[in-house]
């Protein structure tokens, strides 16, 4: 957190001891990958390991907003797949106009949202889930079911397959824009402050006269921007639009933000946390692929899955553990 | 059950469409697309039509059930899916083993039997987490959702799990009176759901704590043994269908088993006039939910439209039941 | 503002409420729990739109629309539970919506904790403003409200309870606080249940009954028995010369001591209470609202642990760490809240009726549905339930008939100890009667009752005996006959006399 002028650890670890347990996972995983592969910090495996987690990165700090309100969006994998489509159709036309449509794509898909949960009043679970339905339905209707290959002569596969120095994806660069943006909005802005003050208390926040429904809007969009980026990464760094691609990645996406240590009622969280829980996942994952190539152990891809639940099992345990010490220390009913 | 169909007669004197699609909509949605499939839908009323929507509409329909009690107390699982496809994929581990065919009979029945007893497990995982840790449903049954499935494909190395076993392919291709088996099961379980719900203690606290868990408690309910309940038996019956969907295609695939099923079955159960905020439990609504489902997903298909616009179609059913439900409520 | 008006539902909740502030005065609001405190609180920030009359504010007619326009205006309000975000840290619930910014769009958060603690500091408290708000006592987060108000350029401070979960120390504070906001020009609303502490804070008081104000007056010269019976509508002269007449009464003839609670203690807001109930005889709890009444109730069913004390049920010890666990012993609660905490809506009177008896309706599982109907009918008739049938959902019932269905729901499991919060609270005259006459009755029977009632009256009336209870400490018992409203009052009165 950037609040206090002069960083203080001690005071900054007491106060969140979630994110920094994240950091100190995080740092711990890197030393041991460091020690014990050759290739760990080969420019091949940091370059593919960022360029596929920049888009979890993405969809998890957008992710992360939302929870952060106390509301959730579970469409971002679909509308990914969604705008990886649009991406791929517009490729032809260069990233400079593929990358804006295609993320306006997703932020129609965020106001969607928005409108269900925000004028409608439907719970933000159902409503993106039904926009989960549509955006995969849509996705699904525009590409005929079928990859859709970008095309190759533009500069649209640049983002996914260049590098800079040879280790840089352009998409982490661009999502390492993005996120700091994000990083400094939340904590720098009144709009960020708001976001993080509603998941605290949504009828305490209207009280002290904030726009309570201006900043549900926003984060709602704001998921949806993120997803469509996402989708743009998938489409340039696979070459193809990929229609039947997202399905799981909302739930990777909430282990991140919660490994991270944003409450999932709200009110507390923090981009870069999000960013660490999200590199924590996936280094995991990476770490298992190195250890099945020595032979070590045979670990399928299947067990991924087990061990992200596992994961999220984890940390919502110790999530109901702090928040039960802090209802006992709690206030007078 | 008996204030489902209560109608306040307070405010509005007038008869009004809006009213009766409001308390009724179901039933009307069922009519329209019965009454459209008649008229455009070729040979829709061919026995053959029939079968092939019942075999399919069971399994959502069991599941929905599960889901319907779940949703009475004011929770969610979002786990069903995955359950399935981990039963779905211990039944052929069982009885395709050395034992299981040893001993066909006692396999079978193991592997019916083990499946369904991992599947009450894994709600009750679920509901020590809802009831006793309070965490909030959601993020509570997200955990088996993403990992029991995952379990399922470790546990078969990812491999579909295709088999020939007539005894325990009864569950999902067996007829009574020349009706699918699962459809005859499918009815008996929401018998036994419905007396349950209506006339058992049980039945009476699941519909109190959706209703007003505070009060529930106060009036000395064991609230939270019968939220732990529910949840087994939502993964019991969601165990329960991903048997029959193995049964019925002969081969167990943890990848497809029951993917998406939550939706369906939330889908389902609000159709049939669940309330998301708790306190009803339309058992038979459940069915009829599960068989608009299953018709519209049909009708689309049947009319040349393809699957992913079914998906769009299912998306808009949701948001307009939950919408008219809000409604309803103020 | 003067005539102000306002109506839920065609129920007037304020009927002409008047009120004048000056600028730099401590104004205190009173009045019973209904009498329309909140709402006039809510009128004035914006919450609630009123139907008729006019505010001026500042000199000139205003018409505030949220509480954002009351903020801008100068209204700031510190609402019982506090309007802040305990996640967030202490500079924040100050800022939050008003930032010091950098370049119109970054908040400049060194300025921002320079301003927090500035405006703590001439609080006289030290904190480090970073941390978690939540981190700290209700006090400081009560002070924090404040400076967030002061912060705002307050002109006029709306507190509503402010004092209720403080201690003796921490209200020191607060006070300081509120002088010091004072002196500065400031005006302040001070709403409070604790009329002791007007006395030592508050320069003007206005009184309001059943949505009206029926009075405004200086605070010198005013005793705390001219407050109560401005309250509850009685002439103070009437109740002085009740006079100090000790009514020993002759010593009622009940049963075995049924319940025996000893020094029991849940917290801030219930440190001691001793109460005996002996089976056929009716117990008051009698105190102003914020004395531990409720506590009282909810400490003996089990729903708030005990933090000292002893509670023995027919010569047994008990325990009671749940509902249920009350339940089982013989004990019953009827809630103050009917409709969070009693009511389930959406169910019928049948279903509601017998929530609490379905474990002895049930064999094998499966409910008796013919007994169940029989038992039901029988208290529909016994109580008078006016319903269209007993599957007719509850929330269609009027107040006073869910009130019965809920009382039946407890009579029927038969509990050796009956306690009633507020029984007849929203309930109409006639039904007020009959719910007394079946409390009445039932303890006949050989039962016992804890009569909770913030209407005195009832309370004279109803009790065989009166516990007072002053500030979460059982103070006085009162046995009737010759227990007569004037000398409840004087006894609450006298008592915080004594105490300050």
């Amino acid at each position: 957190m950037l609040d206090s002028n002069a960083f203080d650890l001690r005071k900054y670890i007491s106060r969140n001891p979630q994110s920094m347990a994240v950091w100190v996972a995080l740092a711990t995983l890197i030393l041991f990958g460091l020690l014990r592969y050759d290739n760990f910090s080969g420019a091949y495996n940091i370059s593919s390991f960022l360029n596929y987690n920049s888009m979890f990165i993405i969809i998890s700090v957008g992710m992360s907003f939302v929870i952060m309100t106390g509301g959730i969006d579970l469409s971002v994998g679909s509308v990914a797949a969604f705008t990886s489509v649009i991406a791929a159709y517009l490729s032809p036309h260069g990233i400079e106009i593929a990358l804006p449509l295609a993320v306006l794509a997703g932020v129609a898909f965020g106001g969607l949202n928005a409108f269900f949960i925000i004028v409608l009043r439907i719970p933000p679970f159902i409503a993106t889930l039904a926009t989960m339905l549509g955006a995969k339905g849509g996705a699904l209707v525009i590409s005929g079911a079928n990859t859709i290959a970008v095309d190759w002569g533009s500069n649209f596969t640049k983002m996914g397959m260049e590098k800079i120095y040879n280790i840089l994806p352009w998409s982490i660069v661009v999502v390492g824009i993005v996120v700091i943006a994000l990083w400094f909005l939340l904590e720098k802005t009144s709009l960020g402050r708001t976001v993080l003050a509603i998941g605290g208390g949504e009828d305490a926040s209207m009280l002290m006269g904030l726009k309570v429904n201006r900043a549900k809007a926003f984060v709602y969009l704001l998921s949806g921007g993120c997803a469509g980026l996402a989708g743009v990464i998938l489409a340039s760094g696979f070459g193809a639009g990929q229609p039947l691609e997202g399905i799981g990645w909302e739930l990777t996406a909430i282990a991140s933000v919660v490994v991270g240590g944003t409450l999932l009622t709200g009110g507390l969280g923090s981009v870069p946390a999000t960013v660490a829980g999200a590199l924590l996942l996936g280094l995991v994952f990476n770490i298992l692929n190195f250890e099945n190539g020595l032979g070590t152990i045979t670990i399928s891809a299947y067990w991924q899955m087990v061990i992200r639940g596992g994961f999220l099992f984890a940390v919502i345990l110790f999530q109901a553990r702090v928040m039960s010490r802090n209802k006992r220390k709690g206030r007078v009913a | 059950m008996s204030t489902q169909s209560y109608v306040s007669g307070s405010s509005q004197p007038i008869f009004n469409w809006k009213k009766v699609l409001k308390n009724h909509g179901g039933l009307v949605a069922l009519v329209v697309i019965l009454g459209f499939n008649i008229l455009v839908t070729p040979n829709f009323l061919q026995l053959q039509t029939l079968f092939v929507n019942i075999s399919q509409v069971a399994t959502i329909a069991i599941v929905a059930m599960g889901m319907t009690l779940v949703i009475a107390t004011g929770g969610i699982d979002l786990s069903v899916g995955a359950i399935m496809a981990l039963a779905g994929a211990i039944a052929p581990l069982i009885f395709q083993s050395e034992f299981g065919q040893m001993y066909p009979a006692l396999g079978v029945a193991l592997a019916i039997g083990f499946p369904l007893l991992v599947a009450m497990a894994c709600g009750l995982f679920n509901g020590v987490l809802v009831s006793v840790l309070k965490v909030q449903p959601i993020i509570a049954t997200l955990i088996l959702f993403i990992s029991g499935r995952g379990i399922a494909q470790v546990l078969t190395n990812g491999n579909l799990q295709t088999f020939k076993n007539p005894n325990f392919s009864y569950l999902g291709t067996g007829k009574i009176l020349g009706l699918p088996f699962q459809g005859w099961l499918a009815i008996a379980i929401a018998c036994v759901l419905f007396w349950i719900i209506s006339r058992t203690i049980f039945g009476r606290y699941v519909l109190a704590i959706g209703g007003n868990e505070r009060a529930a408690t106060l009036s000395g309910g064991p609230v939270r043994r019968v939220k732990i309940a529910v949840y087994i038996i939502c993964g019991a019956l969601s165990g329960l269908a991903g048997l029959i969907v193995v049964a019925i295609n002969s081969a167990s695939d943890a990848a497809r088993n029951g993917d998406l099923m939550e939706l369906d079955a939330i889908a389902a159960a609000v159709v049939g006039g669940a309330l998301l905020q708790g306190g009803r439990a339309p058992i038979f609504g459940a069915i009829l939910g599960a068989v608009i489902i299953q018709l519209v997903k049909y009708t689309l298909l049947a009319n040349g439209v393809e699957d992913e616009v079914a998906l769009i179609a299912k998306a808009l059913i949701i948001v307009a039941a939950v919408y008219i439900q809000q409604a309803r409520k103020e | 503002m003067d005539a102000v008006q306002k109506a839920f539902n065609g129920v007037v909740a304020l009927d002409g409420a008047s009120l004048d502030i000056e600028k730099g005065e401590v104004h205190a609001l009173i009045g019973q729990n209904g009498a329309g405190k909140s709402t006039l609180i809510k009128i004035l920030t914006g919450v609630y739109h009123s139907d008729g009359g006019h505010v001026h504010f500042d000199g000139a007619e205003s018409f505030i629309s949220s509480p954002r326009e009351a903020q801008s205006a100068g209204i700031a309000t510190i609402y019982q539970e506090l309007n802040l975000v305990p996640l967030r840290s202490v500079t924040e619930n100050i800022v939050m919506g008003y930032e010091p910014k950098r370049m119109g769009v970054f908040i400049d958060w060194d300025e921002a904790h320079k301003r927090a603690r500035e405006i703590l500091q001439r609080f006289g408290i030290d904190i480090d403003v970073t941390a978690r708000l939540g981190s700290f006592s209700t006090a400081i987060q009560q002070l924090v409200a404040i400076a967030r108000a002061v912060s705002l350029d307050a002109k006029l401070v709306i507190m509503d309870e402010p004092t209720s979960s403080l201690d003796v120390s921490e209200v020191k504070v607060l006070f300081g606080v509120v002088r010091g906001l004072r002196d500065a020009g400031v005006s302040v609303l001070y709403v409070s249940h604790f009329l002791d502490e007007l006395f030592e804070i508050c320069d003007r008081v206005t009184t309001m009954r059943d949505g009206r104000t029926v009075d405004c007056r200086k605070m010198k010269g005013v005793t705390k028995l001219d407050l109560i019976s401005g309250m509850l509508g009685r002439a103070s002269s009437e109740i002085a010369e009740a006079g100090m007449t000790e009514f020993s009464g002759g010593e009622a003839k009940h049963g075995e001591v049924l319940l025996c609670a000893e020094n029991i203690a849940t917290g801030p807001r219930l440190t001691k209470l001793d109460i005996t109930v002996h089976r056929g005889e009716i117990v008051g709890l009698g105190g102003l609202l914020g004395s531990g009444r409720t506590e009282a109730a909810r400490a003996l069913f089990g729903i708030d642990a005990l933090t000292g004390g002893a509670v023995s049920l027919k010569g047994a010890s008990a325990r009671l760490e749940t509902p249920a666990a009350a339940i089982k012993a013989g004990i019953a609660l009827l809630t103050e809240d009917r409709k969070a905490e009693g009511i389930i809506p959406d169910m019928s009177v049948r279903e509601n009726l017998t929530l609490a008896l379905l474990p002895k309706l049930t064999r094998n599982g499966q409910i008796d549905r013919a007994r169940e109907r029989e038992i039901v009918q029988s208290f529909i008739d016994a109580l008078g339930i006016k319903t269209a049938g007993m599957e007719q959902p509850i929330r269609e019932l009027s107040g006073g008939n869910q009130q019965k269905v809920l009382l039946a729901r407890w009579l029927a499991v038969e509990p050796e100890l009956l306690i009633l919060d507020e029984p007849t609270r929203g309930v109409d005259v006639g039904a007020k009667r009959e719910i007394q006459a079946i409390i009445r009755d039932y303890v006949s029977k050989g039962f016992g009752v804890v009569l909770i009632s913030s209407e005195f009256e009832e309370l004279v009336e109803g009790a065989d005996r009166i516990v007072v209870l002053n500030e979460g400490r059982s103070i006085k018992e009162l046995k009737n006959p010759g227990i007569t409203e004037d000398i409840l009052v004087r006894a609450l009165a006298h008592t915080g006399e004594e105490a300050a």
